[in-house]
C-alpha cells in the first residue's frame, strides 16, 4: 500500500516553472529523502505535500485521498522545519500540546501524550523550558517531539539537521534512523547533504532543475547513477569523468582510450558485456575515486578487473583515514582515494590500477548512463 | 627585524594613536554636556523654582511646598490632571486597537500595500497644529461634519462633540487617535513582518484557526512591541499641547484644560512661574511613573536573555 503519491506535479511562480512533473511514489513506512542542489524545487515539492504551497497541476495523494485543495490541518501530516519553528513564547510542553488543543484533545489525553513523547526523545527534564533556553540539538529533539506527538500519517523533515554543528549532526542523524525505525512511519525528508539520503534513506529521489533525476535505493543511486548529473551530485570527493574513444586494446578486447599526460595514449580495457551497448564512437568513462589505487600484481590477481594507467601525481591530501591524490590525466584532473600505506607521493608518476567492473559509462550527448 | 625596530622605537603611545583612542570621547562630549545641563541642571533648577516664591520673574526665597498645596487646591488643575489620565488611556489603547487592527488587516497581503501604508501613516507627517485646526473645523457645528450632513437633508442631526463641555474631551481623543494610529500600525506591520514565516506554517499544520494563531503565536511574539508603543505614545499623551491649544484652547470654558497648557498659563501669561514650576514638576513625576519601571523592565530583560545565552 502506498502512502504518499505524486503524479505528473507541476509548480509555476508567474512564468516561472519551478518544478516540471514530478512522479514519487512512498511506500507504507518508507524513508523518502529529496535531495539535490539549492533551487532543485525540493523545498517546495515538500511545501506543497504539506499543503503550504498550491498545485499548479498533477496530484498529490496521501493514503489513499485526494489532497490538492485539502487544509494542511486536515492532511494528517506532522512537519520539522529546518529553524525548528518552536513558539518562542511557549514552554516545551505548550509547544508539543499546541496542535492537540488546537484540535480540542481533551487534557488528560495530552498529558498523556506528551509524556509519551518526552520519554520517547529524553526531553523530560527540558518541559517546563523555553526554547531560548534549549541549545540547538534540544530544540531539535523538541521540534521533533511536536511532530511526533500527532501520530501522523506522514512526516515531512526539511533539512532538519542544517542548523547544528557537524558533531551533534552526526549524532542526530543517526537519532533520527533509530526513531524511524522504531515509529515506523512514512517519511519524507529534504535534505542538500548527500552523505544524509544516503545514510538514512530507504530511497533516494535526486533532484535537479525541477526534475527527478533518479528514484532509486541509496546503493543503486550511488552504484548506477541514471545521468551524469546525479554521478557528479552523490558522493565526495566526486567522481571523475573522462572524455575517451571507444577501440580495442592491445589484446583486441573492446576498449576506450584518451590522452595521457605524457602525450600518448592511454587504454583502458572495458569490463562486462557493456561494450555492446555503446553506439557512439565517443563515451564519458565515470570512475569513483575509491576506484583508483595503486597498481601491484597482487592487485591484478584479486581483480581481474583492474586496468593499468600511469599518472603524475600533482597533489597530495591526507586526511588521516584515507589519503586524497590528484592525478593529471591528459589535460583532465583525476581524484583517488588511497589507503594511506599505498598513498602516492607529490610529484612521482604512479601506476594506477583502475577497477573498470564499477567503471559508468555515459553518453556524451544525452549524459545519460549507457 | 621589523619587531627590532618597533621595539626600539616605541617610548609610549603616539600623539595620532592617543588622538585616535581619545576621539570617541571628544566627539560625545559637546552633545553629552548639552543634554547633562538641559535635563539634568534644568530640571533641578524647576524643581528649586517650584519650592521658591517666585512670580513674575524668579526669585530664590524658600517657601517650602506652598506652591504645591496651592496647586492641588485649584479646580482648574485637578481637572487637568485628571483630563491627563482619561486622555492617555483612551488614547493609547484607542490608538493600539486600531494600529493593530489595521496592521493585521495590511498583513493578509492586500493589494496595494504600499499606498495603504503610505495612507494610515500620513497624519503623522502632519503637526498636531494642524492636525487641530482642521479637525476643529470638522467638529465646528457651523460649517463642519453637522453643517455637511443637515445639509444633505437630515436636518436634526447633532454633531457637536467639541463644543459641548462634558464630551470635548473625547473629541480631542478621537482626533489623537486619529493622528497616531497609523505610527502604532507602522510599528505593528514591523513587527508582523519580522515573525519568521515557519511559525505561521507550523501553527497551520498545527490546526489553528488564523484568530488563535495570532492569538497565540504571533502576538506574544511581538510583545515587547505593545510596550514600546505604549510608552511612546504615553510621553505623547503626557506632553500633549499644540493639539488642544489648536482644537479647543482647553475649552469650552475649562473643560479641555490639560497640565500642559495650564503650565503655559502660569508661566507665561500670569506670572506665577512658582506655581507653574510646581506643576511642571507634577508632569515629570507622571512621566516618571511610566519610564521609571519601563527602563527598569528594559534593563531586567537584556539581563534575563544575557544568562540564557
Amino acid at each position: 500500500m502506498s502512502s504518499l503519491t505524486i503524479r505528473n506535479l507541476r509548480k509555476s511562480f508567474g512564468s516561472v516553472e519551478v518544478l516540471k512533473g514530478i512522479d514519487i511514489e512512498a511506500k507504507a513506512g518508507e524513508f523518502i529523502a529529496l535531495v539535490g542542489p539549492s533551487g532543485c524545487g525540493k523545498s517546495t515539492l515538500l511545501a506543497m505535500i504539506a499543503g503550504l504551497e498550491s498545485v499548479s497541476e498533477g496530484e498529490i495523494r496521501i493514503g489513499d485521498r485526494l489532497v490538492n485543495s485539502v487544509a494542511p490541518k486536515d492532511r494528517d501530516i506532522a512537519m520539522v522545519f529546518q529553524s525548528y519553528a518552536l513558539y518562542p513564547t511557549m514552554t516545551v510542553r505548550e509547544n508539543i500540546t499546541f496542535g492537540m488543543e488546537s484540535r480540542g484533545v481533551p487534557r488528560p489525553q495530552r498529558d498523556e501524550a506528551v509524556k509519551r513523547v518526552a520519554a520517547l526523545l529524553q526531553i523530560e527534564p527540558l518541559l517546563g523550558r523555553k526554547p531560548g533556553q534549549l541549545s540547538g540539538g534540544q530544540r531539535q529533539r523538541v521540534a521533533m517531539g511536536r511532530a511526533l506527538v500527532r501520530d501522523p500519517k506522514l512526516f515531512l523533515f526539511d533539512e532538519p539537521l542544517s542548523n547544528l554543528d557537524a558533531k551533534l549532526r552526526v549524532d542526530m542523524r543517526s537519532e533520527i534512523k533509530k526513531l524511524h525505525h522504531r515509529v515506523g512511519k512514512t517519511t519524507i525528508y529534504v535534505t542538500h547533504d548527500q552523505v544524509e539520503a544516503m545514510t538514512l534513506a530507504s530511497r533516494i529521489a535526486v533532484m535537479h532543475q525541477g526534475q527527478v533525476q533518479q528514484f532509486d535505493e541509496p546503493q543503486a543511486v550511488y552504484d548506477r547513477p541514471a545521468n551524469m548529473f546525479v554521478a557528479g551530485f552523490m558522493g565526495s570527493p566526486a567522481m571523475n569523468f573522462i572524455q575517451t574513444e571507444v577501440g580495442t586494446d592491445t589484446d583486441g578486447r573492446p576498449a576506450v582510450s584518451f590522452k595521457a599526460a605524457g602525450g600518448g595514449t592511454a587504454t583502458l580495457a572495458l569490463h562486462n558485456g557493456i561494450a555492446g551497448q555503446i553506439s557512439t564512437r565517443n563515451v564519458i568513462l565515470g570512475i569513483r575515486p575509491e576506484h583508483i589505487f595503486r597498481y601491484s600484481p597482487e592487485l591484478k590477481a584479486a581483480k581481474p578487473s583492474i586496468a593499468k594507467v600511469e599518472a603524475p601525481v600533482e597533489m597530495v591530501e591526507p586526511t588521516g583515514a584515507e589519503t586524497i591524490g590528484f592525478m593529471r590525466f591528459g589535460d583532465l584532473e583525476v581524484v583517488g582515494r588511497f589507503d594511506p600505506d599505498e598513498a602516492p607521493r607529490m610529484g612521482e608518476t604512479i601506476t594506477l590500477g583502475v577497477d573498470m567492473s564499477h567503471a559508468c559509462l555515459f553518453d556524451p550527448i544525452t549524459k545519460n548512463l549507457i | 627585524m621589523s619587531t627590532a625596530e618597533v621595539d626600539g622605537g616605541q617610548v609610549g603611545p603616539t600623539w595620532r594613536e592617543r588622538l585616535t583612542k581619545a576621539s570617541p570621547v571628544l566627539v560625545l562630549v559637546p552633545s553629552l554636556a548639552a543634554s547633562f545641563i538641559y535635563i539634568f541642571v534644568f530640571t533641578i533648577w524647576t524643581l528649586y523654582i517650584s519650592l521658591s516664591n517666585s512670580s513674575l520673574l524668579p526669585s530664590y526665597d524658600f517657601v517650602g511646598l506652598s506652591n504645591y498645596v496651592s496647586l492641588w487646591s485649584n479646580r482648574r488643575w485637578n481637572i487637568a490632571y485628571s483630563n491627563l489620565f482619561l486622555f492617555s488611556a483612551f488614547y493609547i489603547v484607542g490608538a493600539m486597537a486600531i494600529g493593530l487592527l489595521l496592521a493585521i488587516l495590511i498583513d493578509q497581503r492586500v493589494r496595494g500595500e504600499a499606498m495603504w501604508r503610505t495612507i494610515f501613516l500620513y497624519p503623522l507627517a502632519v503637526s498636531f497644529i494642524v492636525t487641530g485646526t482642521v479637525w476643529s473645523w470638522l467638529y465646528n457645528p457651523v460649517d463642519g461634519i453637522q453643517m455637511l450632513v443637515r445639509g444633505l437633508g437630515w436636518t436634526d442631526f447633532n454633531f457637536a462633540l467639541a463644543s459641548d463641555r462634558n464630551t470635548a474631551i473625547y473629541a480631542i481623543i478621537i482626533t489623537g487617535i486619529w493622528q497616531s494610529s497609523g505610527f502604532a500600525m507602522a510599528l505593528f506591520l514591523a513587527g508582523l513582518r519580522s515573525v519568521d514565516p515557519d511559525l505561521v506554517k507550523a501553527a497551520q499544520i498545527d490546526g489553528a484557526s488564523t484568530f488563535r494563531t495570532y492569538r497565540k503565536v504571533i502576538l506574544p511574539v511581538i510583545a515587547p512591541i505593545f510596550l514600546a508603543v505604549a510608552v511612546i505614545q504615553i510621553q505623547f499623551a503626557i506632553k500633549t499641547f499644540d493639539l488642544v491649544a489648536a482644537l479647543t484652547r482647553g475649552g469650552p470654558g475649562i473643560s479641555t484644560t490639560f497640565p500642559a497648557i495650564y503650565v503655559y498659563d502660569l508661566m507665561f501669561q500670569r506670572g506665577q512661574i512658582g506655581e507653574g514650576a510646581a506643576a511642571a514638576m507634577m508632569m515629570l513625576a507622571a512621566l516618571a511613573v511610566v519610564l521609571v519601571p519601563y527602563s527598569f523592565y528594559v534593563v531586567w530583560r537584556r539581563r534575563k536573555e544575557n544568562r540564557h545565552d
